[in-house]
């Protein structure tokens, strides 16, 4: 286990992403953060709490997404659900998925087909820590990235202890 | 986290960390029933078989629906008008219906132990719906977590079962559970509706008489007289079984306590419940009917992983 993004290196990428995000809306009434259980939620959190100070504002539409009922290898091993929190209208919003890697896209596709029963976003975008570009198995990218990382197929990235690391199969 | 078993059969043979898996995963889908679109894909490549050997309303729809908000395949059986009717035997009828690709198994029978039988013999997962006298292991565990969801726990939580403790397989999936989640519990009901060594085998308090058990109690599961089964004589009328057993707003008023009134349906209504309790603010029935589907769809998707190799 190595770690590939130290505690002060996560911070300054957080406000990165949080700075990105404030210049690319000027206003956040139509917009909603999601962050994906269980790393994008760590994250998301982080993200939120930058925004809010960078905007002097406690109003951020910012909820969580669990993506356990939707993913497309669900046989392979039933996972026990985390908690789904969207306590607003996302219809006609613009929604903004937080997660912590991106790798092969298959979570985002999932993130997108839950989603979509809760209403039709006006336009939804990707914020990601970290990208795994070359291992993407769907036509999905990210809006707003925090470091591009090169790494093995069968390596593992995850954000713990406000940290990432990289454990070598 | 996976439950420990692949059918399920009876609260028997969970641990108490199946039956806190399968009430905290019905906790995200109750959520899933909320929204504007009440249906997860979860379950798309699995094909259930509802066998219905003995009448049903509540618990077949209520399966059925869970299933289609899995988006699972359904077939539906009833033994009338089927092949059981011209004799076939329980597992001829189920092996040529697996046959036909089917996944999972949900069965209602009139004989305890039958989908103990069939699970002993084929391939699929079972989920008893109600089997005899035995256990309906689905009405437990929504009646737990709609204790849970109205009082906050089941540890340390005084449950009375009032009724035909006798006859009743909901009782008994209810003692089972509560009494693995640390719930005390009472049954309540006349001598004739008991089982005699029930303190003994089950760890349960026995109280002849109604006032004393709801006085004690948090919850009242007030059960179904079973006009069906009362063939045998155990009481000399229904009028004189509501007068001693009979649960009215008079009763409890008297209480120093509101107390929590459940019924798995359906209602006698003047015999075991007076209307005046059933349709009251205390009474959570029909939010039992409720969390039925988000309970069923909890234990179908933990139970769908194993045999869809």
């Amino acid at each position: 286990m190595k770690t590939i993004i130290n505690q002060s290196k996560l911070s300054d990428l957080v406000n990165k992403l949080a700075n990105q995000l404030n210049e690319a809306h000027p206003s956040f009434n139509e917009v909603v953060f999601l962050g994906i259980q269980q790393g994008g939620v760590i994250l998301a959190n982080d993200i939120i709490a930058s925004l809010k100070k960078i905007r002097n504002t406690d109003k951020i539409n910012y909820g969580q997404l669990d993506i356990t009922f939707y993913r497309d290898d669900i046989r392979k091993e039933i996972l026990a659900p985390d908690t789904m929190n969207i306590p607003f209208d996302i219809e006609n919003k613009q929604v903004i998925l937080i997660d912590d890697v991106l790798f092969t896209g298959r979570t985002i596709k999932a993130a997108l087909d839950a989603l979509l029963d809760y209403g039709r976003p006006a336009k939804v975008e990707l914020c990601v820590l970290i990208d795994r570009k070359e291992h993407r198995q769907f036509p999905i990218q990210a809006d707003y990235i925090g470091e591009i990382v090169q790494t093995n197929k069968s390596d593992k990235v995850k954000l713990i202890n406000g940290e990432v690391v990289l454990v070598t199969a | 986290m996976q439950l420990s078993t692949r059918h399920l059969l009876g609260i028997k043979n969970l641990t108490k960390e199946d039956i806190s898996l399968i009430l905290s995963t019905a906790e995200q889908f109750k959520e899933v029933l909320q929204r504007p679109v009440k249906k997860v894909p979860s379950l798309r490549d699995v094909t259930i078989v509802n066998l219905f050997y003995e009448n049903s309303t509540r618990t077949k729809f209520s399966f059925e629906l869970a299933e289609k908000r899995l988006s699972a395949d359904t077939i539906n059986f009833a033994a009338t008008g089927s092949s059981a009717a011209k004799g076939e035997t329980l597992l001829d009828t189920v092996n040529n219906i697996l046959s036909m690709k089917v996944d999972m198994v949900v069965m209602r029978h009139s004989a305890s132990g039958a989908p103990h039988f069939l699970a002993q013999h084929i391939p699929a997962a079972i989920i008893n719906a109600g089997d005899g006298i035995n256990e309906h292991p689905t009405q437990g565990l929504l009646d737990a977590f709609s204790i849970k969801e109205k009082t906050g726990t089941l540890e340390g939580r005084k449950v009375a079962i009032i009724g035909d403790i006798m006859h009743s397989r909901v009782a008994q999936s209810n003692i089972y559970l509560l009494k693995k989640m640390g719930a005390e519990v009472t049954v309540c009901g006349p001598p004739t509706l008991i089982p005699k060594y029930i303190a003994e085998a089950l760890g349960v308090n026995v109280s002849y008489n109604l006032k004393e058990a709801l006085e004690w109690c948090d919850v009242a599961n007030v059960l179904r007289i079973q006009l069906e089964r009362q063939n045998q004589v155990l009481f000399s009328s229904l009028r004189e079984y509501s007068l001693a057993f009979g649960i009215n707003r008079k009763l409890l008023d008297n209480l120093n306590k509101e107390i929590v009134i459940m019924h798995p349906g359906p209602i006698n209504r003047g015999v075991e419940l007076d209307s005046d309790v059933a349709d009251s603010k205390q009474s959570i029935i029909l939010q039992q009917v409720e969390n039925g589907v988000a309970v069923r769809m909890a234990v179908l998707y933990l139970l769908s992983g194993r045999n869809a190799s």
